[in-house]
């Protein structure tokens, strides 16, 4: 019997405050890239028991489970349970393209009444209430890195990256962090 | 208190606590709130710089950010030496510490002031005039001696230890300029709902407000600018910016805003930035950038003492410093009568008033009058005199005539305003020459922005005020903020605006003595003469050849002048000899607050595998591929890179090796129509390739060229696991989703990046099955099961797998995926496995020699991007019967199917321990006349220790039939020869990739 490997990430042991700000990787989640054609939306909606966002920069949950609109074809879906979501799709017959990412990115919790100032040191997007309320997501940049930005409340974005980026967003994070007011 | 030209009761630092600097090694002490020039004229003292060419002694002109001579270093610690820093824009901190600049041995007395004599010989133009000949000297005596007379200031001679921030911002309205018209325009557009960024680049709010003598509201000006700074940052949807410069305007209303954070504190918090940048997105701009006064263009206008009027307004009603005991006063606009008023109010002696006008009117002429100031008209200043302070002016009618003298130590002078239209301009908006101002004023807008104030040429401070309120009402309006909130008024008045006045050299005549347009530069209204005598025409050339306005001010006082004097002379109307470019920054800015954050280890992301620390932790040497760090090679103990690679070779052919491979792009092609997408952007064919198999792929572009390769495994009829190369992966997969998007968009498929989802161990060798067979769990690792080029899903060490049987060695290998938060743990699975059979861990190095051994080519090392599947010898990759593929029309071109191509061939040098180096030249025969004729060049050689002989790849002109022939390698001490050969070197003995 061989014995199972164990998991390490790259931002195992991080994590970071300053006034205002909280910087903490978050836990490994169940992460699916999802493809499909308007047509399939309904058929993928039911297997997944949660309606995909149709529209720019929104996002749709069900229990654990969030869809992140990417594109007019594309999706991010986060399982922060772990469930295995390439074998929810398994049994979809309409067309589309399931793709397991669940390690190629990793997640940073920001959190904090400066939030919003911290991820403008480096994301050139409007991240005010008004442009980017509670439940919006984007796919953006900080810095010279491409993120996926997911803003779960007031005072909370989850930061999405690769995994070899990730030393990089946190590091920018805490450069911005120290830089208050 | 020793502050002799202090006032008691002038200005607006009443009560401030007294702050010691020094100025020179000199101490002095001046008052919180002040900037190191007026604390220094507080204490009597002008002479502040020596000018760049001729080295005469410089006192201040302005009060801003406009002032072109004193500029002194500040230096706060070795790393920490600011240079060229404007005196009239630094805050006085305790314990500051200023240097002047461009002297020795000392500011009073100069050495380069010889220049100044030398005058004749350094005219308009002297560089291009006298540098050119002869050539030899320019290395070895033109250039030295220009880099070091070049510039001004001393750099910091180490790191810059501040740190600097980023911040991006949106609003819907921005307003550059905090004076009464972009107060106003702020309070109008917050009080409608509107998100508002105002920034000024005072230290505080109220721009004009410090010197004018206003009244808005019923209050002082500078007391209602206070009231207001405090409201505006008490509103939720207001952002009061100050010490905030709006350096640069871009394109869809984006501008550049640098805050200066620490600059003005006397210990600055490490751990604070000293600036930020602003990158701001604004819905509508504001423009209320106000505008600069400009001197008088006479001779000897340059002397310490001598400085605009609304400067001396400024050190006395702002800062409550009289810039003299008699003041002297020349003008062609009303607004210096504003000046002697208050001087003469606050009890300093003006002498006399020069109006250059022959008949000039209005209250502020009587008033001057009535007030005693022996005003003289139609009359100009033909000189002055005084070292290192001015002591005397000359004062003659304008049409010359008798000359009077009068006796004083300072001079205000003022031709009128020209209004700061940088930013519009920037914004690629278009201006107007107003005749009858003779000033430059915005016309077409281009951007979604308004001028208020005097940058709008708006004289006075009543309609400066109505305008703002106007613009910032109607910009919030525009951006969707309508109804709700106060419609705002505000009383205001103010004696006097800022008025056009005249614009060039007030003389009109040849002279004596310099008449400085550009004090920075030095450039006198007689070089700019001189350059239109010389045949310039643009204001362009004109420019450059003087260099006029090409200081670090970018001549805000000197532009307007030399530009009137050039179309003086030329004849022409001022807007036919043009205006120069105004290009950003508006003031200099920093390069730390242009990188930000991004400096060392952020100042570009470093991606390291999940393998890295294990390779770290084992003497891995690392080399940089793009982004990433590889493992280059694994030396152990007093090994070099050579005995280590010819080690890693020797262990992979006998027993195996362990190499980290998950820097390789991957990308999952998944939909119904996989196949055929796949048909469209590879050369080889796929439908018939079986779910389980893999195949070598070559991409091409649409040229035809070689673009990338890589192995590409067949998960299930509508599922490919494509590979690229470390380096290709973005681009690869940009190139198939253009292709996608653009040309095949009726196939049903889609692209996503699966390069960092997986952590590759390959391990290559005879042994390389038994090592991964005990972690493997639901694949049968036999040759009939998996043959070599084939793929399976299971299980290794209990986490799921895609294994792959693959090669790049020759050897038997395979490559193991698993997610990647496992690399770490399955790779030290497979190295305690390994250990068991001898193998090592191996490097890129190791890889690459390996490859070359079997003539394996690594895109992008032996080709080149003008490199074909057939130059490559890959003939074999390309479908046969395929009738479309991206490059298949590119292949077929006459160039790419012609005789004598450059094609990848193998080579043997004679000596077979001579290691070519890569990139070296080849030539049929060596004993041709230089520059020799040549044929190719090596793209890939090492030292094979398999083959126990040096190997290498090149490319050569028809190569493939040049088998057995002798080639030559000149290299600078010799010349080597080799033979052309195959480009498989190893010729494998054992257990080979196909088992």
């Amino acid at each position: 019997m061989v014995e199972v490997l164990t998991r390490t990430g790259p931002l195992d042991g991080r994590s970071f405050a300053a006034s205002g700000v909280r910087l903490s990787p978050a836990e490994p989640a169940a992460r699916l890239s999802l493809r499909a054609g308007g047509d399939a939306v309904k058929a993928l909606s039911k297997a997944l028991a949660l309606s995909l966002p149709l529209r720019p920069k929104s996002t749709s949950a069900s229990g654990n489970l969030a869809a992140l609109w990417l594109g007019p074809d594309e999706w991010l879906l986060i399982d922060e349970d772990g469930n295995d979501l390439m074998a929810a799709c398994a049994a979809i017959t309409a067309v589309h393209s399931a793709v397991d990412i669940s390690h190629r990115n990793v997640a940073i919790d920001v959190t904090g009444p400066n939030v919003e100032d911290v991820l403008a040191a480096g994301c050139p997007q409007d991240l005010s209430l008004r442009a980017f309320p509670v439940g919006a997501a984007s796919r953006t940049i900080f810095g010279k890195a491409e993120v996926v930005l997911w803003r779960r409340s007031e005072q909370h974005f989850r930061v999405e990256c690769w995994r070899s980026f990730a030393d990089y967003v946190f590091g920018l994070l805490e450069a911005a962090a120290r830089d208050p007011g | 208190m020793m502050q002799p030209f202090r006032l008691a009761n002038a200005g607006h630092l009443g009560g401030a606590s007294p702050v010691r600097f020094t100025f020179d090694g000199k101490s002095y002490i001046g008052l919180e709130g002040d900037t190191l020039a007026s604390a220094l004229l507080a204490n009597g003292v002008h002479l502040m710089g020596r000018s760049f060419k001729y080295h005469r002694p410089r006192g201040v002109i302005g009060a801003g950010v406009e002032e072109p001579n004193a500029l002194v270093g500040i230096h706060r610690d070795a790393a920490r030496k600011t240079p060229n820093v404007r005196a009239t824009v630094q805050e006085l901190y305790e314990g500051l510490t200023a240097v002047s600049q461009n002297r020795w041995p000392s500011l009073r007395l100069d050495v380069g002031a010889l220049n100044d004599l030398g005058t004749p010989f350094f005219p308009a133009g002297f560089y291009y005039k006298t540098f050119m000949w002869p050539k030899s000297a320019w290395e070895r005596l033109y250039e030295p001696f220009i880099r070091r007379a070049a510039g001004l200031g001393e750099a910091p001679d180490k790191p810059d230890s501040d740190r600097y921030a980023n911040r991006f911002a949106h609003c819907d309205v921005l307003v550059i300029g905090g004076g009464a018209a972009g107060i106003a325009a702020a309070h109008a557009a917050a009080e409608k709902g509107a998100r508002v960024i105002l920034a000024d680049e005072q230290p505080a709010l109220g721009g004009a407000m410090r010197y004018l003598s206003a009244t808005l509201d019923g209050k002082s000006g500078w007391l209602w600018a206070q009231e207001m700074a405090t409201a505006l940052s008490a509103m939720d949807n207001v952002r009061v910016l100050t010490r905030t410069t709006g350096f640069g305007y871009y394109a869809q209303n984006m501008l550049g805003l640098v805050e200066r954070l620490s600059d003005h504190l006397a210990e600055p918090d490490p751990d604070r930035p000293r600036e930020r940048l602003w990158q701001v997105r604004a819905g509508r701009v504001v423009l209320a950038t106000g505008a600069i006064e400009r001197h008088m263009v006479f001779p000897d206008n340059d002397r310490p003492g001598a400085m605009l009027a609304s400067a001396g307004r400024t050190y006395l009603n702002h800062y409550g410093v009289a810039v003299g005991t008699k003041v002297g006063v020349y003008t062609a606009d009303d607004c210096a009568y504003a000046a002697a008023l208050d001087l003469r109010s606050a009890g300093v002696d003006v002498p006399v008033l020069v109006d250059l006008r022959r008949k000039p009117n209005g209250d502020l002429v009587d008033q001057a009058q009535q007030a005693g100031i022996e005003v003289v008209t139609g009359h100009a200043l033909s000189g002055t005199d005084g070292r290192l302070r001015i002591s005397r002016i000359c004062v003659r009618p304008r049409e010359g005539g008798e000359r009077r003298e009068y006796e004083v130590d300072a001079l205000l002078t003022s031709s009128g305003w020209t209004p700061a239209v940088h930013l519009f301009s920037q914004s690629r908006g278009k201006l107007a020459f107003d005749e009858a101002t003779q000033r430059f004023l915005p016309d077409t807008y281009v951007q979604d922005a308004v001028s208020v104030g005097a940058c709008n040429g708006t004289a006075a401070l009543a309609d400066g005020v109505k305008e703002g309120l106007a613009a910032g009402e109607t910009a919030a309006r525009e951006t969707g903020h309508r109804g709700k909130g106060r419609t705002l008024s505000i009383d205001a008045w103010s004696p006097e605006g800022g008025a056009g006045g005249m614009i060039g050299d007030s003389a009109r005549a040849p002279q004596r003595g310099k008449a400085f347009v550009d004090f920075q530069n030095d450039v006198t209204a007689k070089d700019i003469r001189q350059a239109v005598r010389e045949g310039m025409r643009s204001i362009e050339h004109v420019k450059r050849f003087t260099t006029n306005g090409m200081a670090t001010d970018q001549g805000k006082t000197s532009n307007m002048h030399g530009l009137a004097i050039a179309a003086e002379r030329l004849g022409l109307p001022v807007p036919q000899v043009g205006l120069t470019t105004f290009r950003p920054p508006y003031t200099p800015v920093t390069f730390g607050a242009l990188v930000g954050h991004g400096r060392g280890a952020l100042f570009e992301p470093t991606r390291r595998t999940p393998i890295h620390g294990w390779a770290e932790e084992n003497g891995a040497v690392f080399e940089d591929v793009g982004q990433w760090k590889r493992a280059w090679y694994f030396p152990r103990d007093g090994e070099d890179m050579h005995g280590a690679v010819a080690r890693e070779c020797r262990t992979v052919r006998t027993s195996a090796g362990i190499f980290d491979a998950t820097t390789l792009g991957k990308i999952e092609i998944v939909g119904p129509d996989a196949a055929r997408f796949m048909e469209l952007m590879y050369t080889n064919p796929w439908q018939k390739l079986a779910p389980g198999r893999c195949r070598y792929g070559i991409m091409l572009r649409e040229d035809g060229f070689i673009y990338d390769d890589g192995v590409v495994g067949r998960l299930a009829d509508g599922r490919f696991h494509v590979t690229t190369t470390t380096g290709g992966a973005p681009r690869v997969l940009n190139h198939m989703e253009d292709y996608l998007q653009t040309e095949f968009a009726e196939l049903k498929v889609w692209l996503t990046s699966t390069s960092e989802q997986w952590a590759v161990i390959a391990v290559q060798g005879p042994k390389s099955r038994e090592i991964i067979a005990p972690l493997v769990e639901g694949i049968d690792l036999s040759d009939e099961a998996m043959p070599h080029m084939s793929v399976r899903e299971g299980r290794f060490g209990g986490v799921p797998t895609r294994l792959f049987r693959m090669s790049f060695t020759g050897e038997l290998g395979f490559e193991i995926n698993v997610p990647a938060d496992f690399g770490r743990q399955a790779w030290e699975a497979v190295w305690e496995e390994g250990r068991k059979h001898g193998a090592c861990a191996y490097g890129t190095e190791t890889m690459h020699v390996l490859r070359a051994e079997m003539g394996f080519i690594i895109v992008g090392q032996d080709t080149d991007g003008t490199v074909t599947p057939h130059d490559a010898g890959l003939s074999w990759a390309i479908g046969k019967k395929k009738t479309d593929f991206v490059g298949i029309r590119g292949l077929a071109r006459p160039d790419l199917t012609a005789v004598g191509r450059r094609q990848l061939v193998g080579l043997k040098t004679r000596d077979p321990n001579k290691v070519l180096e890569e990139g070296a030249q080849i030539v049929a025969d060596p004993d041709q006349a230089v520059p020799m004729k040549m044929i190719g060049f090596v793209t890939s050689s090492y030292w094979s220790e398999n083959c126990g002989r040096s190997i290498a790849l090149a490319l050569v002109e028809g190569g493939h039939g040049r088998m057995g022939e002798i080639v030559h390698v000149p290299m600078p001490d010799e010349v080597i020869d080799a033979e052309i050969v195959s480009t498989v070197f190893f010729d494998g003995k054992g257990e080979d990739a196909n088992g």
